[in-house]
């Protein structure tokens, strides 16, 4: 689906857990979660701490549409 | 009684003449020309060739739209139950022009259509997915083979056979999955430990899912001020209003929806939750945030650091679902996307 609509000129970017997945089937940014049925927060955690965690990363999915990149690339994460 | 059948020739296969001619305006003829011999011998008893098609290959390149809708309208009163188109060989723009009129025959009428084309014709990876590509010589050398093999399988469509793979049929796979009853009866958890240690001592396997193989799209330019521009969320967890009210599946999904979300600041648990069947759904139901994650990017539009969020989310199933139907979701996804002015988007995938 990023591929398809990246196709038609929109810059995209890409959270996933399974980066390789996302990378053979053609995603060009990507940001990484933390799993499959909570990408962007651990329930067992508390609320505060996932809510650092999802702003952190839909940041760095920001920071991702506005950088310039010649290969597909995996964005860096910190939490 | 015989079924009917129509053939698409270009302008050299319908003896029309060579290159000079290439721009030769689209025609109808009844009867046979050409290939089309072949092709109704080849159908026997089940079906005949009613009519032949001929346009040129530079006429249908550069007029395209023209010229399908030219040869549509001939075939508006016209019975037929199957349509041929080709073969095409090696030639990049037959192959092309056989999968631009097979394609509209097909979405217009209703009716299988079957080419042939070599690897090596770009119409294959164009058309592939949209109508039976059978994989054909380099020349027309290969004419009475190609003919044939695209004879017998529209027999066994028209009378109704159980249609193998692609692979054994010997077309190019479309990226469509069915379920298929094995005659050996081995349970899948055999034949996957027989893959498994297969692979272990280093020998060959056949996989009974391929995937295609990847091609790259153009990497789409950053935008260096996010500060203008309206960003849509979009993913394949399932999100949806609890009622799902476009039924999306849970798996398998050939459909895809968009919600509003216009003035929330957050999607509320109750409100939304995931339809998906590939994982335990508890967290994203107590918090759909998690996949959509609507309140982090409020902060962000709060913030000034992007412009909008454009009000609607778009959501599908992305488990089991096929390249194929993903590729048409999204294409169809693009189409919402322009028309809302939307300028970037972000994909939660699960």
């Amino acid at each position: 689906m990023v591929k398809e609509i990246e196709k038609a000129g929109f810059t995209i970017v890409q959270m996933a857990n399974l980066i390789p997945v996302a990378k053979t089937v053609g995603s060009n940014r990507m940001v990484p979660t933390i799993s499959i049925p909570y990408p962007l927060g651990d329930p067992s955690t508390p609320k505060e701490q996932q809510w650092k965690l999802r702003y952190h990363r839909v940041g760095i999915a920001l920071e991702a549409l506005e950088t310039d990149i010649n290969e597909q690339t995996v964005f860096k994460v910190k939490i | 009684m015989k079924k009917k059948a129509i053939l698409y020739l270009n302008q050299f296969f319908g003896q029309i003449g060579g290159e000079e001619l290439a721009d030769h305006a689209p025609e109808i003829r009844e009867g046979l020309v050409g290939p089309a011999m072949e092709l109704n011998k080849q159908l026997g008893d089940i079906a005949e060739v009613t009519h032949t098609i001929i346009c040129g290959d530079n006429f249908m390149g550069s007029r395209q739209e023209e010229a399908v809708e030219t040869i549509l309208g001939f075939l508006a009163d016209k019975e037929f139950d199957i349509f041929f188109a080709g073969p095409a060989f090696r030639a990049g723009r037959y192959g092309s022009a056989c999968g631009h009129i097979g394609k509209a025959v097909k979405e217009k009428f209703g009716v299988q259509v079957i080419s042939s084309m070599n690897d090596e014709n770009p119409g294959v990876e164009m058309f592939k997915k949209e109508i039976y590509i059978f994989k054909g010589g380099a020349s027309a050398a290969a004419m009475r083979k190609d003919v044939k093999a695209m004879a017998d399988f529209g027999k066994k469509i028209l009378t109704g056979e159980e249609l193998l793979s692609a692979e054994k049929e010997g077309y190019y796979g479309g990226g469509r999955r069915h379920q298929v009853w094995l005659e050996s009866e081995v349970p899948a958890t055999e034949r996957v430990v027989d893959m498994l240690l297969k692979k272990i001592h280093g020998e060959a396997f056949q996989t009974e899912l391929p995937i295609p193989p990847s091609d790259l799209v153009p990497i789409a330019p950053a935008i260096k001020d996010l500060s203008k521009v309206k960003v849509a969320l979009a993913t394949t967890g399932g999100i949806v209003p609890v009622e799902n009210p476009d039924r999306i599946q849970s798996a398998s999904a050939t459909r895809w929806g968009k919600y509003d979300m216009t003035g929330m600041d957050r999607l509320e648990a109750g409100a939304f939750k995931t339809i998906h069947a590939g994982f335990d759904p508890a967290a994203a139901d107590a918090d759909p945030n998690v996949i959509v994650p609507l309140d982090a990017l409020r902060a962000y539009e709060k913030e000034g650091r992007i412009g909008s969020i454009h009000n609607y989310f778009y959501t599908t199933v992305g488990t089991g679902t096929t390249q194929g139907e993903a590729a048409r979701m999204a294409r169809e996804i693009v189409e919402d996307l322009k028309a809302a002015g939307v300028d970037v988007v972000i994909m939660t995938s699960t």
